[in-house]
């Protein structure tokens, strides 16, 4: 562990994207310690502002603190995005390796309807699904966790692929152990590495993906602090106030980039043979 | 590739196309509110409602509702939109035009920019140029379109002026305000294909530009521009044709954003109006025709790649 961590510092991606993650991390934890300001507490006679010594980054339309809307808001925004990942991930992972291991006209038959699936744009799947289960924060997250699983599915599954032709698997087949046992035990621990990388790609994906639901009003509901919310708020005042715009912006910018860079880092950190 | 291949893959898309048909039609069947309540709204009268889930058959099974719509749309009869009352398939054929166009700008924009990025961080590899394109590629792909397409407006029209902040104005009517209509939405759609193309341009050529054959060009004394462009950047490209089509799954999904925001007519802002409204066989047709669009861009992609490469063979 302490030398994959090595390894991945040692890449620029890695260590970048250690450091970008570390600090939203940070936010999300003890983000609602550090706001200066309560995130719901309007003031009318400070609304629209820019940055400045009393409110850091400004101002909205009610005159709430930007800055603390952000730090408490990182936990609506990333926490759904991991979770909402790592479900796409169980499912993904569970479904591939068992088509994998399943092989045949069972892996060819489920392959070929995870591939009809991913002909739908994950946004307009995870559009449906929330508007099958209603609009709010949990059934986002169900929604992109759904969008998310056939895609998952195909990279477990070629990976497991790999897996399968392996001895050990053959030796558990011999052996005369039941099929659950060889996926989850014999199959499933070999295919992870590849999957975190690609687990950590996917939260940049989802952060977007979970606030353009927000941004659409299908996800996080007013007026939670949600980023892709904000940014949705602030398109109205943007002659007014434009530091209401970037702010956001650039905190979703910002744990995307993070996480991007720290799945490229862990794939670079994870494969020493490339 | 073979006949038999293209059999093949040409029943692929077919299984695709029906899988997707009853993942949609499933999932609109679950909603809570059926169709006749949707239409009358809450408040109609028990008979009233009878009548309506009479007229459009919503007393059959579901499994019978589900092959009576199949066999319309076999037919190109996708119903009749709950929230118009008009036929569904013109209005999702003409939206899905205004979609492909800007689909189309974007795709020419996003090669004019991404093929140079590409070759020039390919040729400068590990110096300043290359680290540039590699960060660029980064925030493009981390940037949600509905916070490009806000920042390009903040900029563009609000600030500088310059350009129309949201609207649609046909081709035919006023050729020059429609160009203008366009440039904000195609530059937002452009920006993360950018971001992935460059990047693949980039590994691709990086690797082409190290193998024999470049070389040999090289050592023939070849000019470096000549063999640049025309033995690595030919061979290069060719792996690009697949990223792009499977750019277009992202493209249909921030087409659905980028159409919302700048008030575009076409098939994303129509899904989204009946998603809103609940309006089934607009949901339904929308979904298929965005399914269908994907497949047949992949299938293309496939063939246009084995035409390019004949050492490609499908089988």
């Amino acid at each position: 562990m302490t030398d994959l961590l090595r390894r991945l510092v040692r890449t620029p991606q890695g260590a970048a994207g250690l450091v970008l993650v570390g600090v939203v991390l940070l936010a999300v934890i003890v983000g609602p310690l550090l706001a200066p300001y309560d995130p719901e507490a309007m003031a009318p006679l400070l609304r629209y502002k820019g940055p400045g010594m009393t409110h850091l980054l400004g101002t909205d339309q009610y005159g709430r603190d930007i800055l603390s809307r952000l730090l408490v808001g990182a936990r609506a925004t990333v926490v759904m995005a991991v979770l909402a990942t790592l479900l796409g991930t169980l499912f993904g992972a569970l479904l591939g390796t068992a088509s994998a291991f399943l092989g045949g006209r069972a892996d060819e038959a489920i392959m070929r309807t995870v591939d009809a699936i991913m002909s739908i744009p994950s946004l307009l799947f995870a559009l449906l699904i929330v508007n099958l289960l209603g609009k709010s924060e949990v059934n986002a997250l169900l929604a992109i966790g759904i969008a998310f699983t056939p895609g998952m599915a195909r990279i477990a599954r070629s990976v497991a692929l790999a897996v399968r032709k392996q001895d050990y698997v053959n030796a558990a087949i011999a052996r005369g152990e039941g099929s659950l046992h060889i996926v989850l035990r014999e199959m499933l621990p070999n295919v992870v590495a590849p999957i975190v990388v690609e687990t950590t790609i996917r939260v940049a994906f989802a952060v977007m993906l979970f606030a353009t639901l927000s941004f659409l009003g299908l996800g996080t509901q007013p007026p939670a602090p949600e980023w892709g919310l904000m940014v949705a708020e602030a398109r109205k005042y943007l002659n007014l106030s434009p530091w209401m715009l970037i702010w956001p912006s650039l905190a979703i910018a910002m744990v995307a980039i993070g996480f991007n860079l720290l799945g490229d880092g862990l794939r670079d950190a994870l494969n020493p043979r490339t | 590739m073979s006949p038999a291949y293209a059999l093949k893959r040409c029943g692929l898309i077919v299984y695709t196309l029906l899988v997707v048909s009853l993942i949609v039609f499933g999932i609109t069947q679950i909603l809570p509110a059926d169709a006749a309540t949707m239409l009358l709204g809450e408040n109609a009268t028990a008979e009233a409602l009878a009548a309506v889930r009479d007229r459009l058959g919503l007393d059959a099974s579901v499994w019978e509702q589900y092959l009576r719509w199949l066999g319309g749309v076999v037919q190109g009869d996708f119903g009749t939109s709950l929230r118009t009352g008009l036929p569904v398939a013109p209005v999702m054929i003409e939206a899905l035009g205004r979609s492909l166009t800007l689909a189309l700008f974007s795709i020419i924009l996003m090669l004019a920019i991404a093929v140079p990025l590409g070759i020039v961080a390919a040729v400068r590899r590990g110096r300043a140029a290359d680290m540039i394109v590699s960060v660029l590629s980064y925030v493009g792909v981390s940037l949600p379109e509905f916070v490009t397409a806000t920042v390009f407006v903040l900029v563009l029209a609000d600030w500088l002026q310059l350009l129309p902040a949201s609207g649609y104005v046909p081709l035919t009517q006023d050729p020059i305000r429609s160009l203008q209509h366009w440039v904000l939405p195609v530059l937002t759609v452009s920006v993360i294909m950018v971001a992935h193309v460059s990047r693949m341009v980039r590994s691709e050529l990086v690797d082409v530009l190290h193998s024999d054959y470049i070389r040999a060009a090289r050592l023939k004394g070849m000019p470096p521009r000549t063999v640049l462009l025309r033995h690595g950047l030919r061979n290069a490209l060719l792996p690009t044709i697949t990223i792009v089509a499977l750019d277009v799954g992202y493209l249909l999904g921030g087409v659905i954003v980028v159409e919302e925001i700048f008030a575009i007519p076409g098939i994303g802002r129509q899904l989204i109006v009946a998603i809103q409204a609940r309006d089934l066989p607009a949901i339904q047709a929308g979904a298929l025709i965005m399914a269908a669009t994907y497949s047949i861009a992949n299938f293309a992609a496939d063939l246009a790649y084995a035409w390019l490469d004949k050492r490609i063979q499908y089988d």
